[in-house]
Formats: structure tokens, C-alpha cells, sequence
């Protein structure tokens, strides 16, 4: 009896073969073990992980929140600066896994330059479309976590 | 024959390929796996014996209520309680410590206090939050020490005359700790406090005998020590669980009853409202019997012999720091571990694409965590049928963890 591979994720590229874009990664680094369809830790998360693009403090950021995933302790505290009704930038800082550091990273570029309510609509789905990772399901609260810390930051609620 | 190889073929999920690799079980101190037995003793009980316990007036009510009685026999003796009488069935330590926490509440006033340690799981401190809270009563710690064993001096100063209860774990469940169990209940009885001892982790691995540890109450659950979910024990010293009034009411656990009072059942069924978990006592019983036969001073020396070359070979690869008492002291069966520059989640993603099982997180111990300052680890724990083999295939997974990500 062995394991089937889940169902790719929703908002995954609906099972194509290509390959994944290779957002900034760099090429040729052996895949992470594992022969199932796409990876958990695909290049996108590894490269967000090692080198994340919106790590860090913002000072004077207009709307601030953090949480915790109770699963695992992990930590995310997220900040937006608006322009007006833009977001100008967004940074995070936390203790957390890749796949929870690499949604944070890819969040934070999605909401730059959108107005609020833009982007209180980015989704799980926005998020998994660029992680293009087979995110299962014990580990998508790792994924929506820096999403709900958005909602909490732009709905006021830090 | 070494322990492992005797058992591993009564494991069938160990048959099982993860990932395209066979499966590494290394969260028994989560849950166990079950030899066939204990399947079969459950299947052979729901296809032929099944009927509710103690009124059933009929065959199947008889033999569901002798097999059911028979396990606390077996309990008993499994752990050397004085009378079937101490041995209450719960739905697992959880239940356990939330029953006698419900039950002992009662008991408390404004200002009396419980003593929890720093090592604790969360089922053995928030019954305890919840308890004193309402009473007005006070929750104190002890804290512990860099080398993961508790402050015993601390535990003095701490224990007062308004101490009522103090609750610690026998083994601990992140770091492995086995605290001093009778020298701590016996400093407790001194001041006049109940002792409450967390098991879980030891029931599965070490020889227990509640005379020698001389506590008050003792918890643990089956499916640790290979037995089924959904069952587990609440050792009891008799006069004081003679001296209880019943945290919990229901079926069970009364003689007679009038709508505005009612007398208590005889113990231990004063302690077991509603239809217990019958199948699982079943299950239980065959699983002591299984560890009978292996014999529990086998077990735990199986168990230091595998903890033993996970510490001394986590310790030897660069980057990996374990936690927890060194490794010739003795410990539980159960290794937590870090690895630089990987979160302990990340760890264990990577180790399952290997096929290699263990846990990751806070393992319900966030206090503990925060004493050692990290989010989480990563924790490798051990059972009968593990092999070194299969502690070497975590070694050389974990040595290779640090150029994954």
C-alpha cells in the first residue's frame, strides 16, 4: 500500500507539466526529495525562504497586526504603510516555516500598489498560484495565516 | 534476538511504504502503532461479544462485562495498585487529569494553591488554570534547570502548607526528563498536598508499581503503550477516591437515584459515568499482555538503547542541538532536536518525504518552549519495535537536512 500524491492544491495550475515560473530562483539546485507531483517545497518557496524579498521591520507603518498558528506556534506580525488608499509597501517579520515565511514574502508583493480593499481580496488562492507547491492540507494554515494577518492589519483590527 | 526483531512482524503498518520508502514510525511518544493482537482482540470483540456493560441481563451483556472487568484486572497488576477498586477508566490522560481536576476542585479555597512544573504538557496545566481559577485559589510552577531536570529546591520553596495539589509528569514528553516520582510525592505528602502524576509517557516504557512511587493518583493513556485510542487509566489511592464526591455524574456511577439527590456507586464505578470505552479495554488488555510477554525491563532498556544513539548521533551532526538531560543519564524514550537555519515543521515535511515519521512543534508544552526559547522542535520518539537501523536511516536523514532548503 503506498501514499497517493493529493490533489494539486486549489489555484495550483490545474496539474499542467510545465514547469513552474522560476521567480527569481536560482536554477539547477536539485529538487527537493520526494518523486510526487509537485513539490511541497518548490522553488518558489525555497528561494522566498533563503532570501526573502519583504522581510523585515517597517517603521511608521499605518496598520500593524501579528498572530500565531496554535498548531505549531509559528508567529507573523505584518505591516502595511498606505499612501492615501494604497499600499505603498508591506513588510513581515515572525518566527516561521518556509512555506508560512515564503506566503508571507508572496503576500506582501501582491498587496503593493493595490488600494485596501484590493487587497483584502488577495486570497489563498492568489497566494498558491505563485507558490506553485503541493501544499497539503496539514500544512495550509501555514499558507493563510499571513493572509488573515492582512484582513486583522487592514480591517483594523491589530 | 534483539527486542525489534521479535516484533517488528506483529506491526502490519509497519508494512507500509511513505513516500516510496518504508514507513520510519518514530512518534509513538504522539501515538503507538498496534501488534495484530490488539487489532484482532477488538474485532474478535465487536464480531462476537458486543453488549453494553453492567445491566445487560443477557449473554452478551455478561461476557462484554466480564472482558471489561477482566481488564482492570490486568491493569492492576500491570501496575501494582493494591485493588481493582483504584483502577478508574478514562478516555485517555487527558480525561484523566480533567476528571481529578474537576473532582479535586471542590476541594479548594480561596488561596490554596496547585503546583505544576515548567515541563508540563498543556492537558496536565490547564485543568489546573481552569480549577483554580474558579476557586480563587493559586497556580505556581516549578521551573527547570539547563539540563532539562526540574529545580527540586524551587519544587521546596514552592511547597507550602497552602499547597493542596501538586501535578507533574513522570517522564516528559519534549525533553525526556524522568522526574524523581516518589521522592517529589512523598516531599508533597509532607505538607499535607495530593500528588497527581502524569504517566503518559512512562506507562509505555518503564516498570510501574504504585506502591514504590507511593503517589496519589496516577494517569495514562493505551494508545501510547500500543493499546487502542479512546481508553485510558486513573490509578487512585482508595481512601481518598473513597473520600471524593464525583466531579462527573451520569449513568453508572450511582445506586439509586431521586430527582433531587442520589447515592454514589461503589468505587471504581463511582468515577465512570456513561458506557465506557468496552472494545478499547479489550484492546488494552491485549496490549499489556503483549508487553508482558516482551517484559517491561526489556522495553525500557530498548528504549535507553535507541534514545542513546539518537542523542549521542543527533549530537555529532553540525547544526543539530538536542534538548534535554545528557545522554548517560537515564530518559525517556524521546529526542527533541533543532536544526540551524530550518524550522522544526520544515524538519519534519522533509524527513516524511523519506518516509521517517516524527513530530514537530511545541508538542503541547508551550511554556517549556518559551523556557528554551525556540518556537518548536522537532522530536523523534521510540517504541518496541523500533530498530537501530531505523535510528541510523534518522541520522543520516538529518545530516543531510542542512542543504535541503
Amino acid at each position: 500500500m503506498t501514499d497517493k500524491p493529493g490533489g494539486g492544491p486549489a489555484g495550483s495550475s490545474g496539474g499542467s507539466a510545465a514547469a513552474p515560473p522560476n521567480l527569481g530562483g536560482r536554477g539547477g539546485e536539485a529538487p527537493v526529495r520526494g518523486s510526487r507531483g509537485p513539490l511541497l517545497y518548490s522553488d518558489v518557496i525555497r528561494e522566498r525562504w533563503r532570501r526573502p524579498h519583504f522581510r523585515g521591520e517597517l517603521p511608521g507603518a499605518s496598520a500593524v497586526a501579528e498572530d500565531v498558528n496554535p498548531l505549531c506556534g509559528d508567529r507573523v506580525r505584518l505591516m502595511v504603510a498606505l499612501e492615501g488608499d494604497r499600499v505603498a509597501t508591506a513588510r513581515f517579520v515572525g518566527d516561521s516555516c518556509a512555506i508560512c515565511t515564503a506566503s508571507a514574502d508572496v503576500l506582501a508583493e501582491l498587496v503593493v500598489g493595490r488600494s485596501r480593499a484590493e487587497a483584502v481580496r488577495v486570497d489563498t488562492s492568489d497566494v498558491l498560484a505563485v507558490l506553485q507547491a503541493d501544499i497539503r492540507p496539514t500544512r495550509m494554515r501555514c499558507v493563510t495565516l499571513p493572509l488573515s494577518v492582512l484582513a486583522m492589519a487592514l480591517n483594523g483590527k491589530s | 534476538m534483539r527486542l525489534d526483531e521479535r516484533t517488528r512482524p506483529d506491526f502490519p503498518i509497519l508494512e507500509r511504504v511513505v513516500n516510496g520508502h518504508p514507513l520510519v514510525y518514530l512518534d509513538s511518544a504522539a501515538s503507538s502503532q498496534r501488534p495484530r493482537t490488539v487489532i484482532e482482540a477488538m474485532g474478535q470483540y465487536y464480531a462476537r461479544s458486543h453488549a453494553n456493560v453492567h445491566r445487560s441481563i443477557h449473554t452478551l451483556g455478561e461476557e462484554a462485562t466480564e472482558l471489561y472487568e477482566a481488564a482492570r484486572d490486568r491493569v492492576q497488576r500491570f501496575i501494582g495498585a493494591g485493588s481493582r477498586e483504584e483502577v478508574v477508566f478514562t478516555r485517555g490522560t487527558t480525561d484523566g487529569l480533567s476528571l481529578l481536576a474537576e473532582t479535586l476542585r471542590r476541594t479548594l479555597r480561596a488561596g490554596d494553591e496547585v503546583l505544576i512544573t515548567e515541563l508540563e504538557h498543556h492537558s496536565n496545566i490547564i485543568p489546573w488554570q481552569l480549577a483554580t481559577r474558579d476557586r480563587g485559589a493559586v497556580l505556581k510552577a516549578v521551573p527547570f534547570g539547563d539540563d532539562g531536570t526540574l529545580d527540586l529546591e524551587a519544587f521546596d520553596r514552592l511547597l507550602t502548607r497552602r499547597t493542596r495539589v501538586v501535578a507533574f509528569a513522570h517522564v516528559s514528553n519534549v525533553l525526556g526528563t524522568i522526574n524523581p516520582v516518589a521522592e517529589m510525592c512523598a516531599r508533597a505528602r509532607r505538607v499535607g498536598a495530593l500528588s497527581v502524576v502524569d504517566g503518559a509517557q512512562a506507562a509505555p516504557h518503564l516498570p510501574l508499581d504504585m506502591s514504590a512511587l507511593d503517589c496519589d493518583f496516577y494517569v495514562f493513556s493505551a494508545h501510547k503503550m500500543l493499546g487502542p485510542t479512546g481508553i485510558g487509566v486513573l490509578y487512585g489511592r482508595r481512601d481518598i477516591l473513597e473520600s471524593l464526591e464525583p466531579g462527573r455524574g451520569g449513568s453508572e456511577m450511582i445506586k439509586e437515584v431521586w430527582i433531587d439527590r442520589a447515592q454514589w456507586n461503589d468505587l471504581p464505578w463511582r468515577f465512570e459515568p456513561g458506557t465506557p470505552s468496552i472494545a478499547e479495554a479489550v484492546g488494552l488488555t491485549a496490549a499489556i499482555e503483549y508487553l508482558e510477554k516482551l517484559g517491561m525491563e526489556r522495553v525500557a532498556e530498548h528504549g535507553r538503547a535507541l534514545t542513546r544513539q539518537a542523542l549521542e548521533g543527533l549530537r555529532a551532526i553540525p547544526g543539530v542541538k538536542v534538548y534535554g538531560p545528557p545522554a548517560t543519564t537515564d530518559r525517556g524514550a524521546v529526542v527533541a532536536f533543532t536544526v540551524a537555519g530550518l524550522h522544526p515543521h520544515d524538519v519534519a515535511a522533509l524527513l516524511d518525504a523519506e518516509g521517517i515519521a516524527v513530530r514537530a512543534g511545541h508538542h503541547c508544552a508551550m511554556p517549556l518552549m518559551r523556557r528554551l526559547g525556540v518556537v518548536g522542535t522537532s522530536r523523534a520518539s521510540f517504541s518496541v519495535f523500533n530498530s537501530p537501523d531505523e535510528v541510523g536511516h534518522l541520522l543520516a536523514a538529518v545530516a543531510e537536512l542542512r542543504t535541503a532548503l
